[in-house]
């Protein structure tokens, strides 16, 4: 059965870190950096890269569309 | 398999729609305004009429949507957005014209404009962003306060007996026969927004289908205004928001939902 692989690409420097996609993320795949970006906010990151499945619910609710979602089909 | 591998072009399923420019939104972090503003701008994109369509930028917080959303837009005075909307869809029928406005501006000084153009059922799309506060100039008290909702013009929460009731405008506006349908939603979680998106892109066929006004409410957290974290504020909407303005279709193809 084929398994699905996501990925996750936040664009640090447009994240404002107000952390509303991580209680949408089911497998809690998002963390929040400690280091800032350029505006001081604690951008939002892949802090569990294996469990990402790509389901682009982070990026629906992102509110500066900050967040690019990759998905791809891994055959077992 | 790498992350590096994943991440490749023809893999990419969701990014930034390609009519939100480069500028950085000016909202606050984790405002429902950025994530409405990207909603309308997908479903312009997905349809293609990107070159057709013509918004109205209101006064408030999103007075610098002309500068996010890379479609024709123009920018009315306080309040006065659909009565620019109506000359231009009076003067180019063809076109398909939105609104977007917040609660200050649709439901207290817009009023009246918003009210008329609903009844003369002109078409085009209201997009009614609520927020229940004046998030703009500093969290004052807007006709869509919540009852013992504190603002900075009621620090003691709103009281009913001196300054009344929150302001259903939706509920009003659907009464009005001009109006062909209008529906309340959120943004708070990717099944909202998805919900949303569908409204959009329904009430966009309304108006190529020259069927009339298209109302559509979003409740949006003020985490500024309200003085909560962004994921406080969303939680506190969903206990206390709801309630008063449920969420749902309120009017189908012209005719009221009971």
């Amino acid at each position: 059965m084929a398994k699905v692989r996501g990925a996750i690409v936040v664009n640090t420097q447009i994240c404002k870190g107000c952390e509303v996609c991580v209680p949408v993320c089911q497998e809690k795949v998002i963390g929040i950096s400690s280091d800032v970006n350029r505006k001081g906010y604690h951008y939002a990151y892949m802090k569990n890269p294996e469990a990402c499945n790509g389901c682009t619910n982070c990026g629906t609710v992102c509110p500066d569309r900050a967040i690019a979602v990759y998905r791809v089909k891994v055959a077992t | 398999m790498e992350v590096l591998d994943i991440i490749k072009p023809e893999n990419q399923v969701f990014c930034k729609s390609q009519l939100m420019t480069d500028t950085p939104l000016s909202y606050c972090p984790g405002c429902g305004h950025g994530t409405a503003n990207n909603l309308i701008m997908e479903v312009i994109d997905e349809m293609g009429i990107s070159e057709d369509t013509i918004g109205v930028a209101p006064v408030g917080c999103s007075v610098l949507a002309y500068d996010f959303m890379n479609i024709d837009m123009t920018q009315a005075a306080h309040g006065r957005a659909p009565a620019v909307a109506t000359a231009i869809v009076r003067t180019w029928p063809e076109k398909y014209v939105f609104t977007y406005q917040g609660d200050g501006d649709l439901a207290a000084i817009g009023t009246a404009e918003t009210i008329h153009a609903c009844n003369r059922g002109e078409n085009m799309v209201i997009f009614f962003i609520n927020n229940g506060i004046y998030g703009m100039t500093g969290g004052q008290m807007a006709p869509t306060t919540l009852e013992g909702m504190k603002s900075s013009t009621s620090p003691y929460g709103r009281e009913i007996a001196t300054m009344g009731s929150p302001l259903k405008i939706t509920e009003l506006i659907a009464n009005l026969p001009g109006v062909y349908s209008v529906s309340r939603h959120a943004l708070h979680t990717h099944k909202h927004v998805r919900k949303a998106k569908i409204a959009i892109r329904q009430a966009f066929e309304n108006t190529r289908l020259k069927k009339g006004l298209s109302f559509i409410e979003i409740l949006s957290n003020c985490n500024s205004g309200w003085k909560m974290t962004p994921n406080d504020a969303n939680e506190w909407m969903v206990e206390n928001m709801f309630p008063y303005f449920p969420l749902g279709d309120i009017k189908v193809e012209g005719k009221l939902k009971v």
